[in-house]
């Protein structure tokens, strides 16, 4: 099974867990492995085109899946898998 | 002035002796320390140990960039400030303290926000600019900046227990520029999805933690003493104490400085990060004021106050609503008449109003009012003596 990071602002959808694990061949594999067993996630991850959206990034281990495969990027067991979203706080 | 120049009193090498006797730092670091300029754009979570730290450290010039003041509810985090600061401008709060902190080095007040118009000139006064903003407009604005202008942008952000850190658009040793925020996140988010901290609260320790390391990267990239976050992204989860590090690599799309850049200048960062543009989209709700609604309960008025925050925000302060949070609202029509006025509160007023939109789009709801302001606006106008959060 790889795992997959939830980042805290979609951990409302996993009620509040940081950790997603399932059997996937590939990065979209997984995705869609979430966003099936979690309702609400999918619009988060992706737009109306199926595509990623651009203020997550993807990672496999330390390497942006970009420089990779994309959502193809192929997975394989203890994989660890990262949503990073983009967080603004800092000063209020 | 080159750093070559600098000298030090007998009160400066005592006072950074501690500094003088690493090798690998010595007399030089503190040297290329006090002729560097360093930029921190906002004094608030993030820069309240950022500015402590660099000023105490003995950087020569720090500028702040804050138009806020200090409120009660920054105090569990912003360590700059005391009760004795409340209300007072934070720059210039902020200025007081760091010269009694250390007052061999000079502070420079920029009490204005940071704006498409100011960002370039103030910026190009120093060498490197520290991020501690709260907002998406800001974060690019001062991204873009700092790409235009060649200077190095020390990032950190943080949301809640989670924070990340990135050193932007540093020299490289072939001369060219290492990934800036854009190569990183192309664009922002839409409103909304992301809470900001006055939203989604942040825990206390946190800013001191990453805005500590976004001091320790300033004074790397300064000294040029070991590596810094230059092409890796920081992560820090406080949750479950998580660390990791992710390469961050350039984008040959990155509009500023891809293969084929578009944007030569600032642009208008509200409309890139969408904001406005939602809120004229969004149906306008009927609305009240506290005053009105005051006026309706001392008068027996028959109505319900239904309050749509979460359980925690009503443990801290409630004005005896009914308690039906957002997202279960739309179940609990049961709980929410049609035949008598509902007056619909939230913290300030937003909650409410999309909990009116839903419950007219999805059930055909007509009797639905929004209090203006919410418990926020209640609070200042009609019982003061309640908290605010």
């Amino acid at each position: 099974m790889a795992t997959l990071i939830i980042p805290t602002p979609l951990r409302k959808f996993t009620d509040g867990k940081s950790v997603f694990e399932a059997s996937a061949s590939d990065v979209r594999g997984l995705l869609n492995a979430l966003s099936t067993s979690h309702e609400g996630i999918q619009k988060h991850l992706f737009d109306d085109a199926g595509e990623l959206r651009s203020f997550i990034r993807v990672y496999v281990g330390d390497e942006d899946i970009n420089e990779l495969e994309g959502a193809d990027t192929k997975i394989e067991d203890r994989d660890e898998v990262s949503i990073i979203p983009a967080i603004a706080g800092g000063s209020k | 002035m080159s750093h070559h120049d600098i000298t030090f009193s007998k009160e400066e090498l005592e006072r950074y002796s501690r500094h003088l006797i690493i090798p690998e730092f010595n007399i030089e670091g503190q040297k290329k320390l006090k002729a560097s300029g360093v930029l921190v754009i906002g004094s608030g979570g993030l820069g309240s140990p950022l500015l402590l730290y660099l000023a105490a450290a003995g950087v020569g010039r720090i500028g702040i960039v804050d138009f806020d003041t200090v409120d009660e509810s920054n105090l569990q985090r912003q360590v700059l400030f005391g009760v004795q600061d409340v209300g007072e401008s934070k720059a210039i709060a902020a200025s007081k303290r760091l010269k009694a902190l250390n007052p061999y080095i000079t502070i420079e007040v920029h009490d204005t926000m940071l704006t498409v118009d100011n960002a370039r000139e103030i910026i190009r006064k120093y060498d490197v600019v520290a991020d501690g903003t709260d907002n998406f407009p800001t974060r690019y604005l001062v991204n873009d900046a700092c790409v235009l202008e060649n200077k190095v942008n020390v990032y950190a952000s943080i949301f809640r227990f989670e924070g990340q850190a990135s050193v932007f658009n540093e020299r490289l040793q072939d001369g060219s520029r290492g990934p800036n925020y854009r190569d990183l996140f192309p664009s922002p988010p839409p409103p909304g999805l992301v809470p900001s901290c006055a939203e989604g609260g942040v825990i206390g320790v946190l800013p001191g933690i990453l805005g500590s390391i976004q001091a320790l990267e300033v004074i790397k990239v300064i000294s040029g003493v070991g590596d810094t976050l230059s092409g890796r992204l920081f992560l820090f989860d406080a949750t479950v104490f998580s660390t990791r590090i992710l390469k961050v690599r350039k984008n040959k799309n990155n509009p500023l400085n891809g293969e084929n850049p578009t944007q030569t200048e600032l642009i208008n960062y509200e409309q890139f990060c969408g904001i406005g543009a939602t809120s004229e989209k969004q149906r306008e709700v009927a609305e009240m004021s506290v005053q009105k609604l005051d006026q309706w309960r001392k008068e027996g008025v028959k109505h319900l106050l239904i309050d749509v925050r979460e359980p925690y925000e009503y443990g801290i302060v409630e004005i005896g609503g009914e308690l039906i949070p957002l997202a279960t609202v739309l179940e609990s029509t049961n709980r929410i008449p049609k035949d008598i006025p509902v007056v619909v509160q939230c913290r300030s007023g937003a909650r409410s109003a999309t909990a009116i939109r839903e419950l007219e789009d999805v059930h055909g709801y007509t009797n639905l009012i929004n209090l203006t302001g919410g418990i926020l606006g209640w609070q200042e106008a009609i019982q003061p003596e309640l908290p605010r959060y």
